[in-house]
This record gives C-alpha cells, structure tokens and sequence, in this order.
C-alpha cells in the first residue's frame, strides 16, 4: 500500500512537471504576442498602413513595404506552386520504389534543412551574378521561391495522398489513360488541399528575411517598384533595420513594433486562413 | 468554403493541365462524319492503332514532364552544393587552411587580413547547445504531455498553436530577444544590453520547440499500444510506463527531433544577427557577445566588394554552414527511415 501511494505521488509530479513544460511553451508564445500588441498597437493607423516612410524613416508608414512583401511573396508563389505540384505528382502517381525515388525524396528533407542564409548565397551567384537579374523583385522572389519548394511538395504530396486509390482505379478501369485518370478523377479533388498546403508555405517565405537581404530588398525606397527588374522594400527587412540599423534606433522603436505587427498579423492571418480552410475541406470529404 | 466543391472551381483548376494537353498535341477526336466515310470498318481500326499509339507517345512524355520536376528536387540540392563549392573554392586557394583553423577573423585588416574560422564556429555550436540544453527537456516534455496525460480536446488546441509558435518569423523573434530578453539578462546578470550567447540560445529554443514537440510526439504516438498495456497490466503506472517503456521505445524518433531542431538552431540567421551581440572575440561563456557563422556572412556579405578573397572566405563559411546542417539533418533522417522501417 506504501509503495502504491509512493508510486502515486512519483506519478503526480511527474505529470506536473510535464504540464508546466507545457504552460511556458504556452506564456511565452502569448508574452511574444502581448508585448507586439501592446506596444505595436499604438503606432497602427491609417497613415501608417498607407503612407511611404518619412524623414530618414522616423515618421510616416510602412506601405511600400507592404506593397513590397506581397509582389514578392506572388514571385514566390509563381515558381514554387506550379514547380511543387508537379514535382508531386511525380512523387505520388508516377514513382516506383526506387533508388531514384529514394534519392528525390532524400533531397527534399535535406532542402528544407539548408539554413535559409545558405539560399540567399545561392541566389547572389545564380540570380543576381550568372542570370544577371540584378538585385531585383525577381530574384528575390525566385530564392523564395527555391526556399519554399521543398515545403510546397511536401504539402501537395500531402493532399494527393487523401485521394482514395478507387478514384484512380475507377478512371483507368473505363479506359483512361493513366494521365486522364489523374487529370480528371484525382487532381479536381486535390487541388483545394494542395494549395492550401501551399499557402502555409508561402506565409513562412513572406517572413525570410536572410534570402532576400542580398537579392533584391532595399534599406530604403520612398516609391514603389515599377517592374520586376526593381529593388523593393520587404516587410521582414524594414524591421530588421528598424530593430538593428537605424541612426535613431530608440526613437523608431514604436515604428519598428507596428511592423513586426502588421507582419505578425500578415503571416499568421495567411497561415490561419490556410489551417481553416484544410479543416473546412477535411470535414466536408465524404469518401 | 462551397466555391471549392463547384464544378466551375474544378473545371477551371485543371486548366493548366488542358493546357499541357493542348501543347502535347490532342488525342484526335473520331467524328462520327469521317469514321463512316466508306472505308469499312478496317479505316477504323487503323485510326483507333494510331489513336492509342498517340495517346501512348503521349503519355510518356507527360510522364516525363513530370519526372524532370520530380528530380528537380535533386538538381537544386547538388546546385547549392556546387555553387557554393566553386565560389568558395578561390577562397580555399588563396588561404592555406592553417589560416582557417585560428582563432581570429578579420579580413578588413589593413596590414594582414585574418580568416580564422574557429570563433564563429565555436560561437555556432556553443550557441545551438545552449539551445538544445533548454529545448531538448521542455520539448519532450510537451510532447510526453500532449500524447499521454492531455486530453484530446487540449490536444486539438495546443497543436495549431505550437504551429502558430513555429509561424512566427524570426525577424520578429530577434527583435524581441532585443526588447524583452536582452534587457531582461541585462538586468539580471548586470552586463550591457543583453546581446548575448544566452539570449541567442534562449530564442533558438524557442525556434526549435515546434519541431522537436511535433516529431516527438508523432514518434511517442506511434509507439505500438501493445508494449504500453504490458506495461500497465504488470501494475506499471501511467509515469512509469511513459519513462521505462514508451520513450524508450520512440527514442529513435525523438533523437530524430532532435537532431532537425539542432538543424535549425545551427542555419538559423536573423535571431542570432539580432540578439547576440555579434563581437568577433572567442567567446568564453554564455554572457559573451558572439558572432555565429550564419551572422557573420549576414553582416558582411553586404560590404564585401565582389570577387576578392573576403567574398569568397565568406562562400567558404557558407559551405561548412551549408555541409554541418546537411550532415545533421542526414543523420536524423537515416534515423527516422529506419525507425518507419521498423514499424513495418
């Protein structure tokens, strides 16, 4: 009976220890959220959404970054979805078991482990020095892209395998060939899923900061870019320099807290949106 | 989300690929006019030969198509990899590789440029163990938490918002390791600002976490029940069956986490950048400033004048970068892979 009640207790702090692993994971994600509330909150306004910084960046708004981070993140997204769909396709319809597969499948965990800085080496050599598309919009969002594409298979990949193996078989039973069985009986369905994976990895690409510090993002541009042969102003970057390089570092700092807000809120909203609509698509499967 | 589900969605979300068909050329249509043209019903067996040897052809190469993008994959891992080498390989010729092992790193100096590597590596690991040391037991932790003492429905809360904690841009966790940590630190152990090695540690913790909850729990959940109800109907408690049975059973999975979180700790940049302070000295302890390796090529890649021996030095810091991260990550995925092995 001793032992029992020893047993207990042992039991009981051990499960209290692991719940208080659990409540600090919990504060400090909320202090995070709190403190950019609390103090970002208050430099939100119209202005700030909307107008170009002034005077050395002490004053005025963010919105040519804003403007920024959306034409780049839309570069991104045209080179990582299609290239990621495809990709996937490959991996789950046409692959065998194979060396080659194995291999494939190998590169892309490794891809989503190369540190982030790493890409935006590789795209000062490949997209600014031998394609010779400069420090640009176009580069930078071509890094992003080749930095999201391992994250875009992996989650496209993920909603080709919900789509149950009748669906193919009854296409190919009728006739179809292997590619009208997929175009017409598995693509439809997994489209809404595979884009949606999408969507979470491009919320994390608007949020790099190291890739395209070198490649195209600019410390400051009172005017928005014209093409894609254009330097831009990119949210993450604008507060890194207001956090680290400003001339009036302590006098910004509620410029530099509305930022990382509407960043916040950029990249979390767009991560949201996709979380809400994979549950929405997951509840209304009906195979 | 009905819009989705619509007929119109699906039609036209398949329109790249018609446009793929239309570039492959169609299958071409057999019109009832042309089939019946007098030619007895041998014409129509040669078009259906020439039809499904088209479509055959056909197939191929979409298959094809597809398997390019499949080993891009492939082609853009051994790109980095190769870019790197041959920008750094300058580098590795013009400093003999002695430089590198020192201590001091200085390639601006105007009397004699330094390359030594080894503070910013030491930085780096120092760095990332500080990380692990606090990651590695409130990881587990959670995830023991969250895959055997939680209920489900606490379950379904706190595992968006650990990926809410993975979403967070490190942008934002660097400026907050200099608002909230820094003077925190600085408070508490009376030195400067605050941008230190334990700053930068704490932070990456925090970096790690998702990952190293999400694949520990995933692993511990995997843990086959069986060896659980073993253990609980020889009169194990639930504690003990968690410490002697099931985490030693998913111990595969959770070194696996462990090692990814380690990854990512390592190549992380803009944390570092921020919240440590970036001095150059060899650092002697947690309340050092330090410069991690990731950082350095951050702060000076800007200012670098291109194609002199700096520029490449800082290629080469990117290949060793570029080579720890892939062995770690290599060894968490034999790990893993023989685990799901394993399980079948």
């Amino acid at each position: 009976m001793k032992k029992n009640a020893k047993k207990k207790f042992i039991q009981f702090i051990g499960f209290l220890v692991l719940r208080l692993c659990l409540y600090t994971v919990l504060a400090i994600l909320l202090i995070f959220l709190y403190d950019i509330v609390k103090n970002g909150g208050g430099a939100i306004s119209w202005e700030f959404i909307s107008q170009p910084p002034r005077r050395g960046m002490t004053e005025g708004g963010i919105f040519p970054a804003i403007v920024g981070t959306f034409i780049v993140t839309a570069v991104t997204a045209v080179l990582a979805i299609p290239l990621g769909m495809f990709a996937a396709i490959y991996l789950n319809e046409y692959a065998k078991q194979s060396r080659l597969t194995r291999l494939i499948r190998l590169s892309i965990r490794n891809l989503s482990g190369v540190p982030s800085i790493v890409y935006g080496l590789f795209g000062v050599i490949l997209f600014v020095n031998i394609l010779k598309f400069g420090t640009s919009i176009l580069s930078a969002g071509l890094t992003l892209g080749l930095l999201t594409l391992p994250w875009t298979i992996t989650a496209s990949e993920e909603a080709l395998k919900t789509i149950p193996n009748s669906y193919r078989e009854g296409a190919l039973a009728l006739g179809a060939t292997k590619w009208q069985a997929i175009r017409t009986n598995v693509l439809p369905y997994a489209i809404p899923g595979m884009l949606t994976g999408t969507v979470l990895g491009l919320a994390r690409a608007a949020g790099e900061t190291a890739p395209i510090m070198f490649t195209g993002a600019a410390f400051y541009l009172p005017f928005l870019p014209k093409s894609l042969s254009d330097q831009f102003m990119a949210l993450p970057y604008h507060l890194y320099i207001m956090a680290t390089q400003h001339h009036a570092i302590q006098q910004v700092r509620p410029l530099a807290y509305g930022t990382a807000l509407v960043l916040i809120v950029l990249v979390l909203g767009m991560n949201m949106t996709a979380v809400v609509i994979r549950y929405r698509l997951r509840r209304k499967r009906r195979w | 989300m009905s819009w989705l589900q619509k007929g119109r969605w699906r039609k036209s979300s398949t329109l790249v690929f018609d446009l793929i068909d239309a570039y492959w050329g169609k299958i071409p249509v057999v019109k009832p006019g042309s089939a019946g043209r007098g030619d007895g019903p041998g014409a129509t067996g040669s078009l259906f030969i020439k039809r499904k040897k088209r479509s055959r052809w056909k197939e191929s190469a979409i298959q094809s198509f597809f398997f390019a993008n499949g080993v891009l994959a492939v082609v853009v891992l051994v790109g980095i990899f190769g870019i790197l080498l041959t920008t750094a390989v300058p580098a590795f010729r013009e400093i003999p590789l002695a430089e590198f092992a020192k201590k001091a790193w200085d390639p601006t100096s105007p009397e004699k440029p330094l390359y030594g590597l080894l503070s910013m590596i030491v930085s780096t690991l120092m760095v990332t163990a500080g990380a692990l040391v606090i990651a590695i037991p409130v990881g587990l932790g959670v995830a023991a938490y969250l895959s055997d003492v939680a209920h489900w429905r606490v379950r379904e809360v706190v595992k968006p918002v650990v990926e809410v904690l993975a979403g967070i841009p490190s942008v934002v966790t660097g400026f907050l390791g200099i608002m909230l940590f820094g003077p925190l630190i600085a408070r508490i152990f009376h030195r400067g600002n605050g941008l230190n090695a334990a700053n930068g540690s704490f932070l990456l913790a925090i970096m790690a976490l998702p990952t190293i909850i999400s694949i520990s729990e995933d692993s511990l959940n995997a843990v086959p029940p069986a060896y659980s109800e073993a253990s609980l109907a020889l009169g194990g408690s639930l504690w003990q069956t968690l410490v002697r049975v099931k985490i030693p059973a998913a111990l595969s999975g959770i070194i696996a986490s462990i090692m990814l979180g380690m990854g990512r700790a390592i190549g992380e940049t803009m944390t570092v950048l921020m919240a440590t302070g970036n001095a150059r000295a060899f650092p002697h302890g947690f309340l050092d400033s330090v410069r991690t390796m990731t950082a350095n090529i951050a702060i000076e890649l800007g200012e670098v004048p291109y194609y002199t021996t700096h520029y490449y030095a800082l290629f080469a810091v990117g290949l060793i970068l570029f080579i720890m991260t892939f062995i770690v990550n290599l060894i968490a995925d034999v790990i893993l892979n023989k685990y799901q092995q394993r399980e079948l």
